[in-house]
């Protein structure tokens, strides 16, 4: 092939290479394009940040319907926690406050940072559970060996459609120490 | 990348025109001619078609009866994951850049690829890339299990292997990228001055396309798996809960990559079957511009429909709604398609020879694939199918008896052209019939089990799967030796064929469809020195 062409093909190939790294870019760029479209909830109905405390309402009970709650406590591989909750499964009546205890204890010698990460299912389920206070509104601080006793103060909102029977919630706790020591 | 176009600057003279190969097996390693590379490319392919393969007839033996037979679930997981890798990524994707390579400058009037240095590193790159690949199985902790995919938090639990895997997947990135805009320059660049852009052969349309695709989505899963490298090694919190990350993002991402891929694997297959249906329905390729523009509408439409594959993660109802409606306006240019392919065969003078069977079953085949899959693009009954063999036998559908298929007839199509021997046309029937017969007792029964909610990649299921399993695996079997055919015919044309004497035409009339034709057979080592001025065009 003559040199113009060889001159031509190398330019385009050049430019070309720059779409490439660009978009390599483009990849990276999607990881805050995701948490604003979470915000706008274009393609996540929840996410463990919109999890807040909402303050405590009365509401009417309704005696006449049971909502089977069931907790799951399970930790990440690498966590080395002991987490339990007080009971495995609870009656309530929509509309009537309930207090459960969950225990946490940390079995190194080191302060540890641990967050709990809530998941609910049936997923559609997390928007009528509303809690007053909880552990995993925030990051948990453990000095070496340290137990703790942790309420969860909730609600199941009596607007939960009545095909629902079983909300099972699960929550996980995750070792964050190395992360919250860099910041 | 830049660095690779730039070491290609000392090739401002590339004087090799003037004579024939380079005598002894140094050719092959430094060679940058454009047939010397295709035929790399399509050989590796054929090797990894049959190393996936072995990795499928692992899965189906396992699967042939319920409890655990033969090998241990983890090993199992690692079949799965790399039978998808090496299928993909080693097989497929090179067999079409091979073709490419092959055909392309034939195609158009050029004399090589436009970057032909680049070119060699391309194909060397990715031997390098599939070789880490393969040395992960045996690592300590065992090959990648987590699924092709590669989903975290699961696939971070991967043993040593996670970092190999990873630059694996740059590697081939890479590897794939440079190909591409290989590509890309050729076509835009080398075309004889008498062959506009419309008058292409649609398989150098399909791949000019292709290659942006790839440009635009390689990179983003080079991305995404380097995201997982440093959430691994690096306390990056990408993907991990714990940091603030989520799991859920890596799934956008990856299929942000994922679904233009499957396209990149698709295209150039509906390129080389509208190359050879017109050829042996001796008709001109009915509706070539709307071939073209449905080529491109796929294409666009491929970046808009990811989330199709997370219906079940919890997506709002709005956005459900929208990548279901996005999916389903996918079969709009592809039933453009089919209706082309279909229309360009009626009425015409169709004789049977092996690769029109082949393009045949395909056009039937696929068709059922992308039905299945216009079922799945429905987001409420998606969590039916969702994971289950449901899955398995629709992608099959679009890749086995499509792709592979089509991969075949191009073999069958284009190797006495290559070679200058006819292959042996008995033996070429019989392949292709107990390949169409074989590859549907091997994927139909799939249905059934993924109506019937049998999970994917699992390694023993519940004793109500076990008969379709056993025919299904029997149906793998039969298909996997068929192959063996396949390759015995390649070995036997080139070391001769039939002994029959190939015209330059190979195909009656062959030479008013595309320029190849117009070539004497075998090819010889260089072509279009200077640009043929006459086109044969038989559209428009």
């Amino acid at each position: 092939m003559n040199d113009e062409v060889s001159v031509k093909n190398k330019k385009l190939g050049q430019k070309l290479a720059i779409v490439a790294i660009a978009m390599f870019g483009f990849g990276y760029a999607l990881v805050p394009l995701y948490d604003v479209l979470c915000e706008w909830k274009w393609i996540e109905r929840d996410r463990p940040d919109a999890i807040k405390a909402i303050p405590e309402t009365a509401y009417t009970v309704d005696v006449n319907r049971n909502v089977n709650v069931e907790f799951m406590t399970s930790l990440n591989e690498n966590t080395p926690m002991v987490f339990s909750s007080e009971m495995p499964q609870l009656q309530v009546h929509p509309g009537e406050y309930h207090t459960v205890n969950f225990y946490a204890e940390n079995k190194t010698n080191k302060t540890m940072v641990a967050r709990a990460i809530p998941s609910f299912s049936p997923a559609l389920t997390s928007t009528y559970f509303e809690k007053v206070e909880c552990f995993c509104f925030s990051e948990q601080t453990f000095a070496p060996h340290e137990k703790k006793t942790m309420p969860m103060r909730f609600v199941v909102n009596p607007a939960l459609p009545t095909d629902y029977k079983t909300i099972t919630l699960s929550y996980t706790f995750f070792d964050n120490t190395e992360t919250a020591v860099k910041k | 990348m830049s660095a690779v176009t730039a070491e290609h600057g000392h090739d401002d003279h590339h004087d090799d025109h003037a004579h024939g190969p380079e005598k002894g097996w140094l050719r092959w390693i430094i060679t940058t001619n454009h047939k010397d590379i295709g035929t790399l490319y399509l050989l590796f392919a054929l090797a990894m078609f049959f190393v996936g393969g072995t990795m499928a007839m692992i899965i189906r033996a396992e699967l042939f009866e319920p409890g655990m037979q033969f090998v241990d679930p983890k090993f199992f997981n690692s079949m799965t994951t790399m039978h998808a890798l090496v299928m993909v990524f080693g097989a497929v994707m090179p067999a079409f850049v091979g073709l490419a390579n092959w055909m392309i400058p034939m195609m158009i009037g050029a004399p090589d690829m436009a970057l032909p240095r680049m070119n060699n590193m391309s194909f060397w790159m990715l031997v390098a890339g599939v070789l880490l690949l393969a040395s992960t199985l045996f690592m300590e902790g065992g090959a990648p299990a987590g699924g092709w995919t590669l989903y975290p938090p699961l696939v971070l639990q991967t043993g040593k292997a996670l970092p190999f895997a990873i630059f694996s997947v740059h590697l081939l990135g890479i590897s794939s990228i440079m190909g591409a805009i290989n590509i890309i320059a050729t076509i835009l660049n080398m075309r004889a001055p008498a062959m506009t852009l419309m008058k292409m052969p649609l398989f150098v349309w399909t791949w000019l396309i292709t290659g942006f695709l790839l440009i635009a989505i390689m990179p983003v899963f080079a991305g995404a798996v380097t995201m997982l490298l440093t959430d691994k090694f690096f306390h990056t919190s990408f993907f991990d809960a714990a940091g603030g990350g989520d799991p859920v993002l890596y799934q956008h991402i990856f299929w942000f990559f994922g679904h233009p891929e499957v396209y990149v694997m698709i295209l150039p297959t509906f390129g080389v079957a509208s190359t050879i249906i017109p050829v042996f329905a001796r008709k001109p390729l009915f509706g070539y511009s709307s071939m073209v523009y449905a080529t491109a509408s796929i294409a666009f439409l491929s970046f808009i429909v990811w989330a199709h594959h997370m219906f079940t993660v919890g997506l709002p109802i709005s956005g459900e709604l929208y990548f279901m409606y996005a999916t389903m306006l996918i079969a709009i240019p592809t039933g453009v398609k089919v209706f082309n392919w279909t229309a360009t065969m009626w009425k015409g003078a169709m004789t049977f020879e092996t690769p029109m069977l082949f393009s045949i079953a395909f056009v039937v085949l696929f068709t059922l694939g992308g039905f299945t899959g216009l079922m799945m693009s429905i987001a409420p009954v998606d969590f039916q199918y969702h994971d289950t063999y449901f899955i398995v036998a629709h992608f099959h559908y679009t890749l086995v008896p499509a792709s592979v298929f089509i991969l075949m007839a191009a073999g069958y199509f284009w190797l006495p052209k290559w070679t200058g021997h006819m292959y042996n046309e008995k033996i070429g029937q019989l392949h292709f019939w107990l390949s169409a017969i074989s590859v549907n007792i091997l994927f139909f029964p799939q249905h059934f089990l993924g109506l019937a909610g049998m999970p994917r990649r699992i390694p023993d299921y519940a004793i109500q799967f076990a008969d379709w399993n056993m025919i299904s695996s029997i149906g793998g079997f039969i298909f996997g030796a068929s192959q063996l055919l396949f390759l015995w015919i390649v070995i036997d044309t080139i070391k001769g064929g039939t002994g029959e004497k190939v015209s330059d035409e190979v195909w009656e009339d062959a030479h008013k469809h595309g320029l190849e034709w117009t070539l004497p057979s075998p090819v010889p080592y260089h072509t279009f020195s200077t640009p043929p001025t006459v086109i044969p065009c038989d559209h428009n």
